[in-house]
């Protein structure tokens, strides 16, 4: 039987708040344990709740940037329920009328665009975190402990429709996502540190089929990569356990990335009543249009409206188009390099970045920020490579060099002093064509007897006795001149 | 020296006697902290630390020396143990927090000090204000000071009992269902619940948290408006908390504003202050259940009213008796999530032996709340339950919404102010109800409706019943406002204290 698979994500993004949500307690990342949190965050008696209006303008930007309509009134509730890490053992969140309602978010996965909606996003507060391992007891025993720095750091949990239909679509929406929140500046998107979390609602039905299978929620995703590997595992456990003759039970699985493979944490029997209600100690969260507007005029040019302005002023191809707005910091260094070159040239510039730069960031583990390569600095690259000094191949080399710091990471020096400048003298490349035939009659003859194959062996020898210097095109030319005379 | 209280009965004869040194802040502490030794019996306190009180009473004592004092400086206060405070302990009555104490102060407790009153200690209340009998505390019962086999009321009893038998010139209390009005009737003293909103309740161990309000508890209307004023105002930790009442900032000088406005405008009319004013008497107020000698303390403090120039008008709350089943669902409701937090893990009881962490919260709980708050955490985890939320808690805010339109409709149709009985009858015995926990539910029917809509009430002592012991036991009369009409209020109950003087009956001297 042919299964459709059936993909909605929850994420929680991390809000960056410099406070938290409803308390003064700072909200930096990897604080000692425990000094990050004040009255209301250890819930003591007597303490409450206060609104931060930094959050709301965070939730307000993403639902502004994905269509959605932000709600003029909306409601936090208690969602109750016992846990050692949940102070007040209620958590704030917002539950019947959510503040971010509907949206759309696009992205390409391989090249084709793809729309997912957005169900809803709403404000709530984090949880503390349990240490089993690294807490230290009173008496300096290993111990089990509870840090509340993060009780309280606000976060929106943004909610899609089940539209997605395979793992590479739910990681593409996620990416998307992530990168959506990093552009807006309302999230820092570090998933290592959990700013950025992704549960995944999975179920399978027979191709055709109407309704929904049963569905089961993915928690524990803390990387793209496990993302696709946990609903690849789950898709296939299911569609094992339907074709085996059983039945897909609603529960919420854990995925263990040391094993690869989901395993059940609680069945919908056990889950929670978490008798829901509004929080008498907040009023409900009135967003009264100027608010709204005063938000509005400081949104950044967003990424699907660069993507249009690329492809409609510069001629990239929607795919590069999308490539190259992942970051604003991507885009803008994309912009900066193109804004030197002479006009025709973004595709150069296009693919360099997303080629040589992106490939060198990727193994060094960097942001496109930390390039020790400047956008100027490489503009000054490709210009070389316009003018005919040096080819696309010595480029990467000078690249190379440019990327280590040689010569102050400067191209024409580093051209200059490693004598890379490309031959372009026709005669002193005829030489090199004439002695390379001289010395290769076999390889003429097969060319000659239709071998196309042999021509490029011939390039190859003459690049190489040119160290690579030879005008490509030049040695091409006169090449077929002289074989073909 | 001895009973500085007695000898100055009232907030502007004490501040004569501190301002013109006849009598220092310290000397008063001392007297105080001797009386409430002497009434220990009362169980009025649960925590005094006579070095703390003292360090405060100098500070006031070095103000009123040179000058600096204010109105409230060196007045002995002492506050409901459900506002924490730093160095008291903060237990709400409960074995949960029997040893908590609080690293901050209640905002209450912060203004009053600010305006320099010395605290006395922490009163006595039921568990998590939950009560109205002050019966249900971990540190055992208050008695009444008129007659100590009965109850003070509460849940705010120990702040009634203690202003009654003089043991602090005021005393802070909280009002979810009637705590603060029903104590001061009991017991004979003035209280007021102000409007929802007036009063910060950062720093409040919170009950309900939709109709929590402090309220101070006096001699007289007129210390009342003192306390008040600097009690009430906008606090940006409270998110309930107005910024603008009636279009006036929520701040320190608002009530005695309005106050003063009223009380020239009454003197304007010498022989008839109260001319043109219509108080709504409610027929539901007098229903089954109202014993006779309240109902006649009533009537009579009505025709006092009329006397005064007021105009009596008959209106109907037809949705009273409905106040009763729709406040212990949405209290209770509230408390079952308000106080989930008191689980053993951060602060407060924990069980000594537990198998795992599950079993040490549920262990702490069983051990440190009493019965009274197990019932209603039961309750409020019931009506909230998926499939019963709609029955009990949404058909609760939906009566709650009715109750509000009564109370608007006479309010804004047929009358300035609402008065009543505060309770059916006068103090009962300690043990009486003690084998049917919910039957003292429904003697708060008067003043639940208050809280529902959030609206501002009084009780000023109106005469005497007698209790069960044979003993002469006050009755209170309840006067409501509209919001925000605290300053009104304390006018008109002020009227009424200066043409008469139950307010002036000392417990044991009636």
């Amino acid at each position: 039987m042919a299964w459709e698979i059936v993909i909605g994500l929850e994420t929680h993004t991390q809000l960056s708040t410099q406070t938290k949500i409803f308390s003064g307690s700072s909200t930096r990342y990897g604080a000692l344990p425990n000094t990050q949190a004040n009255e209301v965050d250890l819930a003591l008696p007597g303490s409450l709740p206060v609104m931060n209006r930094a959050a709301v303008d965070r939730a307000i930007r993403l639902g502004l940037a994905v269509g959605a309509t932000i709600a003029h009134r909306s409601i936090f509730a208690r969602k109750n329920y016992f846990y050692p890490d949940s102070p007040k053992n209620y958590q704030i969140s917002q539950f019947e009328i959510p503040v971010v309602q509907g949206g759309s978010i696009s992205f390409f996965v391989d090249d084709q665009e793809k729309t997912v909606n957005l169900t809803r996003a709403h404000l709530e507060e984090d949880a503390g975190k349990s240490m089993h391992d690294d807490f230290v007891g009173p008496h300096g025993e290993p111990s089990s402990g509870i840090d509340l720095n993060r009780a309280g750091t606000p976060l929106l949990e943004i909610v899609s429709e089940p539209e997605m239909r395979s793992a590479a679509e739910a990681v593409a929406y996620a990416k998307a996502l992530h990168s959506l929140v990093m552009w807006l500046g309302i999230c820092d998107g570090n998933m290592q540190e959990g700013s950025f979390r992704i549960d995944a609602n999975v179920s399978v039905r027979p191709v055709g089929q109407q309704e929904f299978g049963t569905r089961c929620e993915i928690k524990n995703v803390n990387s793209f990569k496990f993302l696709e590997r946990a609903i690849q595992y789950e898709v296939r456990r299911q569609i094992e356990l339907i074709e085996d003759g059983g039945r897909v039970v609603q529960e919420t699985r854990l995925y263990d990335s040391e094993l690869d493979e989901t395993r059940s944490m609680r069945s919908k029997e056990d889950a929670h009543d978490y008798r829901y209600f509004p929080d008498p100690d907040l009023p409900p969260l009135v967003i009264a249009q100027d608010w709204i507007e005063s938000v509005r005029q400081t949104m950044p040019e967003l990424p699907a409206a660069l993507r249009a302005r690329f492809i409609s002023d510069f001629g990239l191809a929607p795919i590069d188009a999308a490539q190259l707005t992942i970051s604003r910091d991507l885009a803008a260094y994309f912009e900066s390099v193109n804004a030197t070159l002479p006009a025709g040239q973004a595709k150069l510039a296009a693919n360099w970045i997303m080629g040589e730069v992106s490939a060198t960031l990727n193994r060094e583990e960097k942001d496109i920020t930390e390039s020790p390569v400047s956008a100027t600095a490489l503009a000054a690259l490709l210009v070389r490579i316009i003018d005919g000094t040096i080819s696309n191949k010595i480029a990467r080399d000078v690249f190379a060099a440019m990327w280590t710091g040689e010569y102050d990471g400067n191209p024409d020096a580093i051209i200059q002093a490693k004598g890379l400048t490309q031959i372009s003298d026709s005669s002193a490349i005829a030489a090199m064509v004439d002695a390379v035939l001289a010395d290769n009659p076999a390889i003429v003859a097969e060319y000659r007897a239709g071998k196309q194959k042999a021509f490029n062996s011939l390039v190859g020898q003459i690049m190489k006795a040119a160290k690579g210097k030879a005008n490509p095109q030049q040695v091409n030319d006169l090449l077929k001149a002289k074989l073909d005379s | 020296m001895s009973n500085a209280l007695q000898r100055y009965p009232n907030i502007a004869a004490l501040h004569q006697a501190l301002s013109s040194r006849q009598l220092s802040a310290t000397e008063l502490a001392q007297d105080c902290l001797r009386k409430i030794e002497l009434h220990a019996g009362l169980n009025a306190f649960v925590h005094i630390d006579a070095d703390l009180t003292l360090a405060q009473a100098r500070e006031a004592d070095n103000l009123l020396a040179t000058g600096r004092g204010s109105l409230l400086t060196g007045l002995p206060i002492a506050h409901k143990d459900v506002f924490v405070t730093q160095g008291w302990r903060s237990t709400a009555g409960s074995n949960m927090l029997k040893q908590y104490t609080s690293p901050f102060d209640a905002t209450v407790v912060h203004n009053l000090r600010a305006a320099g009153c010395v605290t006395l200690g922490k009163l006595n209340c039921d568990e998590f204000a939950m009560g109205s009998g002050n019966k249900h505390s971990a540190f055992g019962p208050t008695h009444n000071p008129w007659d100590t086999s009965a109850v003070p009321g509460g849940s705010s009893g120990a702040s009634a009992a203690a202003v009654a038998a003089k043991l602090v010139i005021a005393a802070t209390g909280t009002d979810t269902g009637g705590s603060v009005r029903q104590p001061a009737a009991l017991c004979g003293v003035t209280g007021i619940k102000p409007t929802y909103g007036a009063v910060s309740r950062y720093g409040m161990i919170a009950y309900g948290s939709s109709l929590d309000q402090a309220g101070p508890l006096a001699s007289s209307a007129l210390d009342l408006v003192d306390l008040l004023d600097v009690m009430s105002g906008f606090d940006n930790k409270d998110s309930t908390s107005a910024e603008h009442c009636k279009g006036v900032p929520n701040a320190p000088g608002r009530i005695r504003d309005e106050f003063n406005e009223a009380d020239k405008s009454f003197h304007s009319n010498a022989t008839q202050p109260l001319k043109g004013l219509r108080i709504g008497v409610p027929r539901e107020f007098f229903g089954e259940g109202l014993s006779s000698e309240v109902a006649q303390a009533i009537e009579e403090a009505l025709k006092q009213f009329e006397k005064l120039g007021a105009k009596r008008v008959d209106i109907s709350l037809p949705r009273t008796a409905l106040s009763i089943p729709a406040y212990y669902v949405i209290a209770p409701a509230e408390a079952s999530s308000n106080l989930s937090r008191y689980d053993g893990v951060r602060y407060g009881h924990r069980s000594a032996s537990y198998s795992d962490l599950e079993d040490m919260s549920a262990r702490s709980r069983a051990e440190g709340f009493g019965s009274e708050v197990k019932r209603r955490i039961l309750i409020g985890t019931y009506v909230l339950s998926h499939g019963y939320y709609d029955a009990y808690y949404l058909q609760a805010q939906r009566l709650r919404r009715m109750i509000v339109d009564d109370f608007q409709a006479a309010l804004t149709q047929h009358c300035d102010v609402i008065m009543g009985p505060v309770t059916p009858t006068v103090a009962q015995p300690i043990d009486h109800n003690q084998n049917d926990p919910t039957a003292d539910w429904l003697a708060d029917i008067y003043t639940l409706g208050l809280n529902l809509a959030g609206l501002p009430g009084m009780s000023i002592p109106c005469g005497f019943g007698t209790g069960a012991s044979g003993k002469p036991l006050p009755i209170g009369l309840q006067v409501i406002g509209n919001y925000f009409d605290e300053g009104r209020l304390l006018a008109v109950a002020h009227q009424f204290q200066q043409v008469t003087d139950w307010h002036q009956r000392v417990a044991g001297q009636a």
